[in-house]
């Protein structure tokens, strides 16, 4: 699948579907996305995950850093992933401990449970 | 499985467009003989996209314009991925290592999981990094009823 950013309003959550592959080649486009949508002043992202067929270290990377800029601008940042290879990858490099993953866009967007 | 080990060798140029293909080409060479799990050839796909990453970064830090070169042995136990480059080297020890993931001062790393990678999803990954550069070997053991056959 084509790599592409799709980006949309979830009441106070700004929620980036992206998709294909996330590696070197890829995620300058996926960095400059998040900035993009970081740099309205929109605090709260949701990065959905779930239709990424790949992702390495440079992917997660762009998330650290994604998480950093968001966190730093006192907003909140969360991930989709449901039952992926992306997801074990997440789990084994330990960042769950530092993004909060979900199984569903409803479930991160929704504040009732924060 | 064949007795003899055997190898299918190709190049790429250093640059990130060709990463998928690599990825691709690798475990379509490892998978060929059905030995490894579908989760394993995933481990490899992203073990082996490290070592291409960093090969085409040492090439871009050193502004060269040759290609990497990949090497896939198909033996009876294992599976080895050879990925070599011609950049500058480094030394893995001194790589940095990253705070625990419960230190906030984490966030503040967005490199430096390649290596971790490498190591964790594959049997064993070997660096031999001198001047002249590097060469990776990612060795992914296979069950022994396949080295029996």
């Amino acid at each position: 699948m084509e790599f592409g950013v799709a980006v949309a309003s979830h009441g106070e959550w700004q929620v980036l579907t992206v998709t294909g592959e996330i590696d070197m080649a890829t995620a300058p486009r996926f960095r400059q996305r998040l900035l993009a949508v970081i740099s309205t002043g929109i605090q709260n992202v949701v990065i959905d995950l779930s239709s990424v067929d790949f992702i390495d270290s440079t992917g997660l990377g762009v998330l650290m850093g994604a998480a950093k800029r968001v966190r730093s601008a006192g907003g909140d940042i969360r991930l989709v992933s449901v039952g992926s290879r992306l997801a074990d990858l997440i789990e084994l490099t330990r960042l769950d401990r530092v993004l909060d993953v979900f199984d569903s866009v409803a479930a991160a967007t929704d504040n009732s449970g924060s | 499985m064949t007795t003899n080990p055997t190898s299918i060798d190709f190049e790429v140029p250093a640059r990130p467009e060709y990463l998928s293909l690599v990825r691709s080409l690798v475990v379509e060479a490892a998978d060929m003989d059905s030995a490894l799990s579908q989760e394993r050839l995933e481990d490899l796909k992203v073990a082996v996209s490290e070592a291409a990453t960093n090969a085409m970064e040492a090439h871009a830090r050193a502004c060269l314009d040759d290609s990497i070169q990949i090497r896939c042995t198909l033996a009876a136990d294992r599976i080895e991925v050879h990925i070599t480059d011609r950049g500058s080297g480094f030394y893995p020890d001194q790589v940095e290592v990253l705070p625990e993931p419960d230190d906030p001062t984490r966030l503040e790393y967005e490199r430096g999981l390649g290596l971790y990678l490498m190591r964790i999803l594959t049997d064993k990954a070997e660096i031999h990094s001198s001047p002249d550069g590097t060469e990776v070997c990612l060795i992914m053991r296979l069950p022994m009823n396949n080295s029996n056959s």
